[in-house]
């Protein structure tokens, strides 16, 4: 058994989907707390947002946070391809009449699909704000930190583009829900963790968790598009 | 005419085994690796024959039919296996068991064979444990047991209604780690279609490739048949579809006799049959028997009226019906043996007490075991005055605990609900207690090839008790022919390599390809399963529960028009060289058109009723079974002469020594 | 009753097949739909067509021979039922149903409705048994306990017939089901415990060889089932398989 085996097998493939997906499920808790200070009005909220934003971009414990990030999010998503190819081709003919809503979930059949949508907007969530933190063009507030607040309450206020990305951003939120539905549990099952005992609880909390945080953060743009 | 020798040992019963093994020769394991084996089926005995066989270092080459070894026909046993354990401390013990068996047997079979089978069935169990096989427990974590037909004793080592499955996913997984090593060739989708001998010994199979339609040689130092018994000559019986009895009759007509091939078991407990469009029959396990209640009607118009479905059976009062069987055999009641029980079902049938459509059917009701076993449940769940309504909840549990997966395919297939209502069960062909006439050793009368398990005659006599063919298969396979084999091998040592360039495989295999030609180019008018049906027809009415002299003889002049009419006017289509299971049905049946008849010549020359054979000319005022011991104690083997009305009868004489012989009694 | 039926017909595995329509009357709503076809073969070998081909042998859900996508689901509508054990009753008068063999790249088709599923039988050749040769001299079978939640546990796993509804079934054509029973079965036995992590590799490793796809947790193969086998054996077979790898063997 060599170690390439590690990443090579189908069951290696699918620990580190899991781990991948569940240490990302983490980031978002934590993306979410740093972005519900949005909802914070006024110079007060600036203040404290764009402060958050430069710890999140100097500190040396976030920046490892962020780069193991980066990797899960590249790996997850390269797994996650090479997976689905595999899955192609374990089926080359298909079925004439098949009615697989007997006997699964949509979401449980769409992984891919709605991970291709998160990924497209991850790129594009990604060009718009963490670029912009990086390497501008961005302005500078009154505590000289990077005024990412403003370039983010402008991204969903500005006109017509304003309202297509807020419209956007909720329905990558719908994705994410969807994808997290089946993916949570999924994780502890492909981790050998979702046990006949724990079944039952690690399916709820999943639902809550997919349903909960990808509300939260979709209140943010539809909330600052509404008021500012 | 030849004597036939049974090679019994000497030594009084319980030595006999222990000294021949003592005794007889080895095979050196240098010597093994250059010696090949060809086991045909892998059912239990197939199965465990080649695995240990392999372990002992023989190159094995295994047969089977179906696409994988694990799906013989020995995987839908249901109810369990017997081993003189005595776990349950009711006094049960080797002697016991042969005791029973033989006496269920009605004192047909080879005691030394059946003292051997009882010898090693703790054997059986010890070596199904470590192999992983998940038997029933009791919450100590020891092994359970349920008591069967004919027996006094709990000795029946069961996993729920799926005992058979177990077992022989054991000996498979067994087998599959054998195969790993190399040690076993497996073929999968082949059928044995002749057994090839060269001077004067097995030396090889014909086989047909079912995905090819290749006709293959195969060769080897010696030819296991384990290809299991003929209940489809009956067309509608218990057994598979593919079950045939093709590897051993085609032995039988190379010189193997063929041992009391009238003694057939139908089991009491089946789903009746709903319509002509029957494939095949299904089983309810006898251990449903343990707990269900069998009855009829007492009075004609309540049948009637069951029959019209007027009246529902629930609402028949206690006094208006006969548990015919508590009635007529007070001391074993339910739990007499398949053969009594079939037979009793079928005289309340033909007395006009059916329940069915058909009126060929009987009740089984667990409406009493619901009700007893709730008041028990009831009370461990400490409730002291239970209602009528918790009682029968609880009682629902235990019995959907023990025999659930049974209610369930009996709802299935009858779309009845059996807690509900009584099942509705017919007696239906279930297993052939004869087959290939083997010595101790389990050899043919052909030197090199021998017969195990239902293929066989040996261990059952005239009827078998229930969980005994699980057993004796599984005996057959790990314990007994691994030994004996070696001691005709022992002669192989520096034979080399079998070549399958030799005239005999050659004449063989032309011969194979010349019926199946045959049998493509006919292009008659008829299906094949027509013909199979009509002989089935002929089988259950004449040659089935009960037998009488001028039915038995219009039989076989039937049988004989028909298998005449076969090789005139059956329609095979498709190609010799392709996937082809009408051709595969057809040489099938072509073989039970010939075993049927044979079938039937013994019935009538067995001027006795014994076991699963019953002559009406031949019972007592009561009705019950009437032996001639006088005349009859003995096995028939024949041997093949080129037609099966005239084969010629070879006896083997049936002493006993270890067993009184009585008048089986079960009253 | 009358129905419509269309069935996959390809004559051998080299050639290409297709969906034929077949209409067949006289159906009793007591036959079993193996009988249903039986009829139908009966008519089209006496027309001089050749008769389709389909696995089948005990025809009471207990070989796993049968292996007939039925109405797009392995082993038709009826739930926890082999195709064997389906009866016309599940189906309405004048309906039309699609029968179409398993589809899988580690199954290839036969011929019609045959396939090969030999890929099974190499995967529990990889490792799944015990390795004990038979001796008159095991220990005797009561000398170890077994506690009863496990031996049932094991043996509601082992009930597995491998028909290979589980691959037929998954989107992905996935054979976890089927491993997972078999390495739940000997990992729950004290009996089999020894040669846990070996055999949750190798058979894995064998799985993966035959060309099944991965194990996306849809529990299509747990819906299809007809033993019922649960989901709960992959979630074992996760474990175990993590096991092995944290315990290398050599």
């Amino acid at each position: 058994m060599s170690n390439s085996a590690l990443i090579q097998s189908s069951l290696a493939k699918k620990y580190w989907m899991a781990a991948t997906g569940l240490f990302l499920c983490l980031f978002l808790v934590g993306h979410l707390a740093g972005n519900l200070q949005l909802l914070i009005s006024g110079e007060e909220g600036l203040l404290q947002f764009n402060e958050y934003a430069k710890f999140m971009t100097s500190n040396p414990v976030v920046m490892i946070l962020s780069y193991l990030t980066y990797i899960s999010i590249l790996f997850h998503a390269i797994d996650g391809f090479v997976l689905t190819v595999q899955n192609r081709k374990a089926r080359p003919k298909n079925y004439a009449y098949s009615k697989p809503s007997e006997n699964s979930l949509w979401t449980s059949r769409n992984m891919a699909l709605l991970g291709t949508i998160i990924l497209v907007f991850i790129i594009l969530h990604m060009r718009q704000f963490w670029y912009v933190m990086h390497w501008g063009p961005i302005g500078v507030d009154s505590a000289g930190n990077k005024d990412l607040y403003t370039v983010t309450i402008t991204a969903f206020t500005d006109g017509t583009f304003g309202l297509l990305y807020t419209i956007g951003y909720v329905v990558a939120m719908v994705a994410i829900a969807l994808h997290l539905s089946h993916g949570f549990q999924s994780a502890f099952q492909s981790l050998g963790l979702r046990t006949d005992k724990l079944k039952k609880a690690i399916i709820i909390v999943g639902y809550i968790f997919a349903m909960l945080i990808p509300l939260l953060f979709a209140i943010i743009p539809v909330y600052i598009h509404l008021t500012h | 005419m030849t004597k036939l020798d049974a090679q019994v040992p000497e030594g009084s019963i319980d030595q006999k085994w222990t000294n021949h093994k003592n005794n007889i020769r080895l095979v050196n394991p240098a010597n093994k690796r250059s010696i090949d084996v060809i086991v045909v089926g892998t059912g239990l005995a197939g199965a465990s024959a080649a695995a240990s066989l392999a372990e002992m270092g023989y190159n094995v080459k295994s047969y089977c039919f179906q696409d994988s070894p694990r799906r013989a026909h020995s995987i839908a046993a249901q109810g369990g296996i017997n081993a003189a354990k005595n776990y349950q401390n009711d006094g049960d013990s080797n002697y016991r068991l042969f005791h029973d068996t033989v006496k269920g047997g009605d004192y047909r079979s080879r005691e030394s064979n059946v003292y051997r089978l009882a010898e090693v069935s703790s054997s059986i169990i010890d070596q199904c444990v470590a192999q992983g096989v998940p038997f029933a427990r009791e919450y100590g974590g020891l092994l359970d047991n349920r008591s069967f037909g004919g027996v006094q004793v709990s000795r029946t080592f069961y996993a729920k209604g799926q005992t058979g499955q177990q077992l022989l996913l054991g000996a498979y997984s067994a087998m599959s780690r054998q195969i790993s090593k190399g040690k076993i060739t497996m073929y999968n989708r082949h059928e044995m279609l002749d057994l090839v001998i060269v001077d004067g010994k097995a030396r090889g199979i014909i086989a047909r490739n079912l995905i090819t339609g290749k006709i293959e040689k195969h060769s080897a130092h010696a030819v296991v048949i384990c290809s299991g018994g003929y209940g489809n000559v009956f067309y509608l019986s218990t057994n598979a579809m593919g079950s045939n009895a093709t590897a051993a009759w085609k032995t039988h007509k190379k010189g193997a006799y063929f041992a009391n091939p009238c003694y057939t078991q139908i089991h009491p407990t089946c789903i009746p049959v709903s319509g002509d469009h029957q494939s095949k029959l299904t089983l309810m396990s006898e251990s449903l028997r343990n707990d269900g209640r069998i009855w009829v009607p007492k009075k004609k118009e309540d049948a009637e009226a069951v029959r019209n479905k007027t009246l529902k059976p629930v609402d028949i009062k206690a006094e208006d019906r006969d548990y015919y069987l508590e009635r007529r055999y007070p001391s074993f009641g339910n739990l007499v043996p398949r053969d009594v029980a079939s037979r009793a079902a079928k005289e309340r049938c033909d007395a006009g007490y059916g329940v069915n459509k058909t009126g060929e059917a009987v009740f089984l009701d667990f409406a009493s075991a619901i009700e007893r076993y709730g008041k028990t449940e009831a009370h461990i769940h400490g409730l002291e005055n239970p209602s009528k309504e918790e009682i029968i909840k609880y009682g629902k549990q235990v019995v959907e605990s023990k025999y659930g997966n049974l209610f369930e395919m009996y709802q299935k297939i009858t779309d009845d609900n059996p807690y509900e209502t009584p099942m509705m069960i017919y007696p239906a062909v279930h297993y052939t207690m004869g087959g290939v006439w083997v010595d101790y050793n389990l050899m043919t009368t052909v030197p090199g090839c021998f017969a195990m398990g239902e293929a066989n005659f040996s261990d059952h006599g005239a009827n078998r008790l229930g969980a005994s063919a699980l057993m004796q298969g599984l005996a057959d396979g790990y314990f007994v022919l691994p030994y004996t084999i070696g001691d005709y091998l022992s002669e192989d040592i520096r034979t080399g390599p079998i070549s399958t360039e030799s005239p005999e495989f050659d004449a063989a295999e032309k011969e194979v390809k010349a019926t199946l030609e045959k049998l493509l180019s006919i292009q008659g008018t008829k299906t094949v399963d027509h013909f199979h049906r009509k002989l089935g027809l002929i089988m259950w009415n004449k040659c089935g529960m009960s037998r009488n002299a001028v039915d038995l003889r219009s039989a076989m002049a039937e049988i004989r028009a028909i298998r005449e009419d076969f090789w005139k006017d059956v329609r095979v289509p498709g190609q010799l060289n392709e996937y082809n299971s009408e051709l595969e049905k057809a040489g099938r049946v072509a073989d039970f058109l010939e075993l049927g008849e044979l079938m039937c010549k013994d019935a009538l020359d067995r001027e006795e009723s014994c076991g699963g054979h019953f002559r009406e000319e031949y019972q007592t005022e009561e009705g019950e079974a009437l032996r001639d011991d006088e005349n009859f104690m003995y096995v028939s083997a024949y041997e093949y002469t080129g037609d099966p009305g005239t084969e010629i009868l070879h006896k083997e004489n049936l002493e006993y020594e270890a067993i009184e012989v009585k008048t089986r009694s079960y009253k | 009753m009358k129905l419509k039926l269309k069935i996959w017909r390809q004559k051998n595995a080299a050639a290409e097949g297709k969906m034929v329509d077949y209409d067949i009357s006289d159906v009793s709503s007591d036959m079993s739909f193996l009988e249903m076809l039986d009829v139908l073969n009966e008519t089209l070998i006496k027309k001089g067509e050749e008769p389709v081909e389909f696995d089948h042998d005990c025809r009471e859900g207990i070989c796993g021979s049968c292996s007939l996508y039925i109405n797009g689901e392995p082993h038709g509508p009826q739930k926890l039922t082999t195709a064997c054990q389906l009866h016309m009753r599940s189906f309405k008068d004048g309906e039309t149903i699609y029968i179409e063999p398993w589809r899988a790249k580690a199954f290839p088709v036969i011929k019609d409705l045959v396939v090969d599923r030999t890929a099974f039988d190499r995967i529990i050749q990889a490792g799944g048994y015990i390795s004990v040769n038979t001796s008159g001299n095991t220990i005797d079978a009561n000398a170890t306990p077994v506690p009863k939640d496990d031996a049932d546990s094991a043996f509601d796993a082992a009930t597995c017939i491998g028909c290979g509804a589980c691959v037929a079934a998954c989107r992905n054509a996935s054979a976890m089901l089927f491993v997972s029973a078999k390495v739940s079965q000997l990992a729950l036995l004290p009996q089999g415990e020894v040669e846990a992590n070996v055999r949750a590799l190798n058979m894995v490793e064998q799985m993966d060889k035959e060309g099944f796809g991965n194990c996306t947790v849809t529990g299509a193969c747990e819906a299809e089932c007809p033993k019922g086998i649960s989901l709960g054996n992959i979630t074992r077979l996760n474990r175990e398989y993590m096991k092995a790898k944290l315990n290398p063997v050599d």
